[in-house]
């Protein structure tokens, strides 16, 4: 879910003080809320917002939760479930909107659900705001609050309660599974006795949550998978996906994708031109077409133009997650599937998260139960709908009697994360002239480490008699060997290693052994201590380290 | 037996050696290099003892007997925790082995003063080659012999305190005596005067001086070292060691113990480099002890510290598809490390990639975390070093971090004001959530508030780590 935000880093955000926003939703302080989930009345409207598995979520934060019965129905969810836990399953919608504190929903309320929201009451829901300015005045005026669940801040730390993302990415694999259903072939190329089947090629246009989702799911299915975005940034994304970023030859300074929320903003002419004649050019090869392109706040744009459907092979499929903004496809028409006069599918469902309720619904509500979550800091039942905090001051539409849309601009910026300066590729000459530099450099050091070495031991061998001499140059030389040998000592290694030079710095025990039979009993005792202690550690030092040794395992 | 022989064994011994060591640089070859090593101590100590100079050989056979028998109990029964403990007791054996060799050289030196020439001829052995010794020599050979003393008498003291730190019977916490450095190096002063007199006279009294002084230097130089720098400690005495016995070697006149003495200084000195490179710190700043004044003030750090029961835990890991766990000494002190392996081998049951993330200087000795993983049984390629798996924690769905605190602070990278700024860490806060398995609220050896507990992907996992992986071992099968 978190595939558009993935390139957000995650920065310490400031402690929110939660005292300050003492406001509280409900007079009725010392009472437990209730949360109560209606069935969905919108037509086709399959998912629900609370399933038996958020419900207990909830109950764990002090929260009781009611039900209208049969709400879960469509999703999967059986009443029974749901009792099992403990929800209490109310028999009417009225009841229920009556029963309950905070409604959870999914679908954006009608005229009469609106109305059921008397005072002090809350709504959790999709509820697009800047498209219901009328009901949302009405709903404030009757003093409920109304968090809209599509105004979630898009920062990395609501990215839990992002029900956008969620669904997006539900409707990106389904939009994949759809154009499967209309595919008339394979994805995956096979070789089989019965002939060769080449595989799917897939474009996916757009590589938002919904567009990743698609391509992670066509790519797994074993089609050849392209895509497009105008954001430059998430080439990374898409290849990280498996799929092959289409790339367009065409010098502008880009906007930053990022700065805009992690939504795309509108391109200037010319790069449109050179985007469609990109498509025109590909669209003969590919067999399915999933465009999922959106601009906030407008239209969707049109990228896969009426003569582009025209030059696709027969049994092509289209699919357009756009189709509810107008479609990013010439042909798309709204919740329906149409057939063009050269046999392409252009598919425009706009109900792609409804047709997998029971997974849907699983993510939404625990989107809803993240966003009680932070509701109630203390989880003890107690509502602190704190204005103070950035995520929960954005999704608030209407608190407190006022319209709260639009929110001002969150405190903490979206994105942290700065366009990464290209390191330049080095040309060959470069790279030729910087190890000849490193060379000439190592050769500089070595010759005047050797320089100085030798130096050093003829002033040595100037003064110290000709028995040392021989000694030390047995002793330099050593240490030369050891230098050479411990660095390519493995680092997992360490411990045995000091275990078996601890063992071999035990040959110190030569030393007493040869003195051990002195005359002197003093040097005796001596060395006879010496040789007992060095016993030890030679056998200790060994065994311990083949210990050691006989425990690393290859898996 | 000849001259000629025993030095062609010596040959032979420190060929093993080289090869001993060299071998170390994988696990496979490393169960070789081991028997070379063996190999080569047997010869050598054989043919001393059949050798030239090798009296009362049957004392030396009776000793080493006993000595392995001791030696042979040790390293049985020893848990692979205390492993840091048991490397620094050895040391201190042979820094007093060192010690007694010096001694036994000074007297020998002047029992064959004493002789006459008649005397001098029938003398074997050692006392043979001292008897040799021109009058330059013989001031080369008290030079020698004293520098092994004091070596070999700082590594004694040293490791002994180093030992009673790692067992938890000395403070962990560097004290000083006051004074401080000016005492360590007054007491290095006196040593060098004392090492003057002993050259002009030759007598008893300015060794013993000088032994006392470095006996103090031992004590007082590692007393002055935090436990966290444990690694670099074990490291340099282990190098200090191999140095005793090279001055040994070369006031006794035997190649093999310089050879080995030089071997096993410069495997120490160059870990000790490792261990310093890892933290950042040169090596000057861990042997004075204490971390560097802080330039300014530190960071503040916001938010507030999360915590997370097993369930959600294992959740996390149900629904994680790699993760990297990060042990630290907290998994040493709990002897969690079974249990690490055993929610290791579950996790990659199940197909999850599950691999470990090892910081140079985790744990107490260089490699500790390896070799308590090893013995866990945890396959040693999915054990990674922190260069080869810090690039990866972007594309990683939980990092856990097991007892592990100053390794894994983000401050070292952002707060150039953090005392530990520079040094490398494990960047596990850039996976997608962390999980922080910790005893308390507190801070690490250092000291240093750690931001990564308050990062907004962080969860606390606050319990003993093994009685917290129990727990989870249930929720996980």
């Amino acid at each position: 879910m978190d595939l558009t935000n993935s390139h957000f880093v995650l920065l310490p955000i400031g402690n929110t003080d939660h005292a300050s926003g003492d406001q509280t939703l409900n007079s009725k302080r010392a009472d437990t809320l209730k949360i109560g989930t209606p069935k969905e009345i919108s037509e086709g409207e399959a998912r629900v917002a609370m399933t038996p598995e958020s419900a207990s979520a909830l109950q764990k934060l002090g929260h009781e939760c009611l039900m209208e019965a049969g709400a879960g129905l469509a999703a999967g969810f059986s009443d029974e479930a749901y009792k099992a836990a403990g929800v209490e399953v109310v028999k009417t919608a009225a009841a229920l909107w009556k029963g309950a504190d905070i409604i959870a929903k999914v679908r954006p309320p009608n005229a009469t659900e609106a109305k059921r929201l008397t005072e002090g009451k809350t709504l959790i829901s999709f509820f697009y705001p800047a498209q219901n300015e009328t009901q949302m005045s009405k709903i404030a005026a009757q003093g409920a609050s109304v968090i809209a669940m599509d105004m979630v801040p898009r920062i990395s730390r609501a990215q839990k309660m992002d029900a956008l993302s969620s669904m997006a990415n539900i409707a990106g694999y389904r939009a994949v599974i759809e154009a499967g259903n209309n595919f008339g072939r394979f994805f995956t190329g096979q070789i089989t006795a019965a002939g060769k089947v080449p595989p799917a090629k897939v474009l996916v246009i757009g590589a938002g949550v919904a567009g990743l989702a698609a391509i992670g799911t066509a790519t797994s299915l074993g089609a050849i998978t392209y895509a497009f975005d105008v954001r430059p940034e998430v080439a990374e994304q898409i290849e990280s996906m498996g799929a092959e970023f289409v790339f367009l030859d065409f010098e502008e300074a880009q906007q930053d994708g990022a700065a805009t929320g992690g939504y795309a903003a509108p391109s200037s002419p010319e790069f449109r031109e050179k985007q469609l004649e990109k498509f025109r050019e590909l669209a003969p090869d590919i067999d399915i077409v999933i465009t999922t392109a959106l601009i906030p706040g407008r239209d969707a744009p049109k990228l896969w133009l009426a003569d582009m459907v025209a030059a696709m092979k027969p049994g092509s499929v289209v699919v357009d997650l756009a189709a509810e903004r107008g479609g990013n496809c010439d042909l798309t028409v709204a919740d329906e599937k149409v057939v063009s006069d050269n046999g392409v599918t252009v598919i425009g469902y706009t109900d792609f998260p409804s047709r997998m309720a029971a997974q849907s619904s699983t993510l939404y509500s625990t989107n809803i139960r993240h966003m009680m979550f932070d509701l109630t800091p203390e989880k003890d039942g107690v509502v602190n709908h704190d204005m103070e905090d950035d995520v929960i001051r954005g999704a608030t539409v209407t608190h407190a009697g006022e319209v709260t849309f639009p929110p001002p601009p969150p405190k903490v910026q979206a994105i942290a994360a700065k366009p990464k300066e290209k390191a330049k590729e080095k040309t060959r000459e470069e790279l030729q002239a910087e190890e000849m530099a490193a060379f000439k450099l190592q050769t500089r050091n070595q010759v005047g480490m050797l320089a100085i070495g030798g130096a050093l031991m003829l002033l040595v061998g100037a003064y110290a008699p000709a028995s040392f001499m021989q000694h030390f140059i047995v002793f330099v030389l050593s240490v030369f060997v050891g230098f050479q040998v411990i660095w390519n000592v493995s680092h997992s290694l360490h411990t045995p290693l000091m275990a078996v030079t601890n063992a071999i710095s035990s040959i110190i025990i030569l030393g007493a052994v040869l003195q051990i039979g002195s005359g002197s009993m003093l040097v005796i005792i001596l060395a006879a201590i010496s040789v007992f202690f060095a016993g030890i550690n030679i056998f200790g030092g060994f065994l311990v380290t083949r210990r050691m040794l006989a425990m690393f395992q290859k898996s | 037996m000849e001259l000629g022989f025993t030095t062609a064994v010596y040959v032979v011994a420190a060929v093993l050696f080289i090869l001993s060591l060299g071998g170390l640089s994988g696990q496979e070859s490393a169960k070789r290099a081991v028997w070379y090593g063996i190999v080569g101590m047997g010869l050598a100590v054989l043919a001393t003892l059949i050798g030239p100079g090798g009296g009362l050989w049957y004392l030396s056979a009776i000793l080493i007997a006993a000595g392995g028998l001791i030696g042979y109990q040790l390293a049985s029964k020893v848990e692979m925790t205390q492993m840091p403990e048991l490397v620094a007791g050895m040391h201190a054996l042979v820094g007093l082995a060192a010690v007694f060799v010096g001694f036994n050289a000074h007297f020998e030196l002047g029992n064959v003063a004493g002789m006459d020439e008649a005397a001098k001829k029938s003398l074997e052995g050692f006392a043979a080659l001292l008897a040799k010794k021109s009058a330059v020599e013989i001031n080369i050979l008290r030079v020698e012999a004293s520098l092994g003393i004091w070596i070999g008498a700082v590594t004694f003291t040293g490791s002994v305190i180093a030992y009673g730190k790692l067992a938890g019977k000395v403070t962990s916490a560097a004290t000083k005596l006051p004074g401080g450095h000016i005492l360590n190096a007054g007491a290095a002063a006196i040593s060098i005067i004392s090492l003057i007199g002993y050259l002009n006279s030759g007598g008893l009294l300015p060794l013993l001086i000088l032994t006392v002084m470095a006996l103090f230097i031992g004590y007082h130089l590692i007393m002055g070292i935090g436990g966290a720098d444990m690694p670099v400690v074990v490291s340099m005495l282990n190098s200090y060691s191999g140095w005793a016995a090279a001055a040994i070697g070369f006031s006794l006149g035997n190649d093999l113990l310089i050879v080995v003495g030089a071997l096993v200084g410069s495997s120490g000195a160059i870990l000790s480099y490792i261990m310093c490179k890892a933290m950042n710190r040169s090596f000057v700043s861990v042997i004075l002890g204490g971390f560097g004044a802080a330039v300014g003030p530190q960071m503040e750090v916001e938010g507030e510290q999360i915590a997370i029961d097993a369930d959600g835990v294992a959740a996390a890991l149900e629904e994680a598809d790699s993760v990297i766990i990060i042990p630290g000494y907290g998994m040493a002190v709990a002897q969690a490390q079974q249990n690490v392996a055993e929610l290791t081998r579950r996790l990659r049951a199940k197909g999850k990639e599950v691999r470990f993330a090892i910081h140079p200087v985790a744990g107490r000795l260089p490699g500790h975390m390896n070799v308590l993983l090893a013995e866990a049984k945890v396959p040693y390629d999915i054990v990674l070093e922190m260069d080869e798996i810090n690039e990866d924690f972007p594309e990683t769905d939980v990092s856990i971090v097991i007892g592990s605190n100053d390794i894994v602070n983000p401050a070292a990278q952002d707060d150039p004001n953090s005392p530990i700024a520079g040094m490398p860490v494990l960047e596990c806060w850039k996976s997608k959530q962390v999980f922080v398995s910790k005893r308390g609220q507190g801070t690490g050896y250092s000291g240093i508030e750690n931001p990564l507990f308050f990062k907004e992907n962080t969860r606390m996992f606050y319990g003993d780590a093994k009685a917290s992986l129990d727990k989870l071992l249930t929720l996980i099968t």
